[in-house]
């Protein structure tokens, strides 16, 4: 199988000019991969960098030492060094990111907000559209709110939401941020299936799920981050 | 992917004062970039040396491999009425007060040639509705207008001849919180199905993240950072980067 995406001696501190200057290193020697249709889950107490591991993956935060490399358009570009336009090519076509929270857009439509990644990869946008409605039903997501803006939304609708939003594209390498951590038992499943299946299409998986129950059912194997103090 | 604004080495003093220091900037085909930054920061400046509305003390700015500097008065108006739009913060500096919401839109398309009256007319419907203008009122004066409305009026007329570059100085400055929200949607509905290169000042960092692929934060004439917008934001390396973001309010 090949290796979508891996990080090579990633290191990330932060300093806070703010706080006379004082440096917090956060990862250190981060050395990761993930092959096509496999997925990793990131462990690790709370505090540890997971969820700063996992936005420097997304070139959100920008890592301090190391490569992190993707396969995009055929090619290794690291996202570590590379230019904001080709961060921004890749996250296009090639690497999505479900966050915790979705950010709305005043006055769009969750059936927009959720076609609009897709129609960026290159759907037409009917077909995008319908592909946004199928999913949101599979999300159980009721069809009166596929129309309004999700600003007024309950949490675990927020999250669904921003789950198919993740996943409609259909990116080779998915980045998951505890995606069923405000969803109810029925939901959780729903997610579970829709993890696997995009497994068995060869999709590349990091993901937090600090739900037990999830992880045994969607992850091959876990990774640990361990946190500076200790592991220094 | 094609250049098509490109800055180098851009300076500028007011008596002792440097507006612009050492600035070099680039703007491709379909790109959104925001200048952000305090009052007084240089970045309204900025954007006037790069619109050839002022020149700089020393720099290149070119357009698409043309030299902005050493163009006429006339060539660079040409440019302006074509391939490039203005939006000011102030919609009274780009509308004609004195002329009806219809005509400050047919304007722009009669300076670029179109002649029929009909067409004009229809296509000034279109671009009122367009941005959310009830085209009803195609005949009265903009000053009869709210703020919010002028300047949708001005988005209209910028866009209405498909410029390729929009500049764009605090569009949403003068409005209320309400309208902003509106005004920064409809901006980015247009952006994207235009397919529009913009580079908007601003001092709202919400905006930014909204709008803008790549951001440049700007203190005392300098750029001090730069890069995608998201990470600038979220993982700030400049002091001023950081006391910038971090001096706005969540709501």
């Amino acid at each position: 199988m090949s290796i979508l995406l891996r990080t090579e001696g990633l290191g990330k501190s932060f300093t806070l000019h703010l706080q006379g200057g004082t440096r917090i290193p956060v990862l250190a020697g981060i050395d990761l991969a993930v092959q096509a249709g496999e997925c990793v889950a990131l462990s690790g107490p709370s505090g540890a960098g997971k969820s700063t591991l996992m936005r420097c993956l997304y070139g959100n935060y920008g890592a301090g030492v190391g490569r992190i490399v993707l396969t995009h358009r055929g090619a290794e570009l690291d996202l570590a060094s590379a230019e904001p336009r080709a961060v921004i090519e890749a996250r296009r076509e090639s690497i999505g990111y479900v966050s915790q929270f979705l950010r709305v857009i005043p006055r769009i439509s969750a059936r927009d907000i959720v076609a609009e990644p897709m129609m960026a990869r290159g759907m037409a946008r009917d077909a995008a559209l319908s592909r946004a409605s199928a999913l949101l039903d599979r999300l159980n997501l009721p069809e009166r709110l596929h129309s309004l803006p999700p600003a007024t939304f309950s949490g675990g609708e927020q999250q669904r939401v921003n789950l198919v939003r993740g996943f409609g594209p259909g990116y080779p390498v998915l980045l998951l941020d505890e995606p069923t951590a405000s969803l109810d038992a029925a939901n959780r499943a729903i997610v579970i299936g829709l993890i696997l299946e995009v497994k068995q299409a060869g999709t590349a998986i990091i993901g937090i799920f600090h739900d037990a129950e999830v992880r045994e059912a969607v992850a091959d194997r876990v990774f640990t981050v361990e946190p500076m103090q200790d592991a220094a | 992917m094609t250049l098509l604004l490109g800055a180098k080495g851009l300076d500028l003093k007011f008596d002792i004062i440097a507006a612009l220091d050492d600035v070099a900037l680039d703007v491709t085909t379909g790109e959104v970039v925001a200048i952000v930054g305090e009052s007084g920061s240089g970045k309204t400046t900025l954007l006037r040396v790069l619109a050839g509305q002022m020149a700089p003390d020393a720099g290149t700015v070119h357009y698409l491999g043309r030299d902005m500097l050493g163009m006429t008065e006339a060539e660079r108006r040409r440019l302006m009425r074509s391939d490039w739009g203005f939006v000011h913060q102030n919609p009274r500096d780009g509308l004609r007060m004195s002329v009806s919401a219809g005509g400050n839109v047919g304007e722009r398309l009669m300076a670029n040639g179109v002649r029929h009256y009909g067409n004009i007319r229809d296509e000034a419907k279109a671009w009122l509705q367009r941005v959310e203008i009830d085209a009803a009122r195609i005949d009265d004066l903009p000053r009869y207008f709210s703020g919010g409305m002028q300047q949708r009026l001005q988005i209209a007329r910028t866009l209405v001849t498909r410029p390729r570059l929009v500049f764009m100085d605090e569009p949403t400055g003068g409005l209320d919180v309400s309208v902003q929200a509106r005004l920064l949607d409809l901006i980015r509905a247009l952006v994207r199905e235009l397919g529009l290169s913009v580079l908007i000042v601003t001092h709202d960092i919400a905006a930014a993240r909204l709008l803008a692929d790549r951001i440049l934060v700007m203190r005392r004439g300098q750029v001090v950072e730069q890069g995608l917008t998201d990470r600038v934001l979220d993982d700030p390396q400049h002091p001023y980067t950081q006391l910038l973001v971090s001096s706005v309010l969540a709501a």
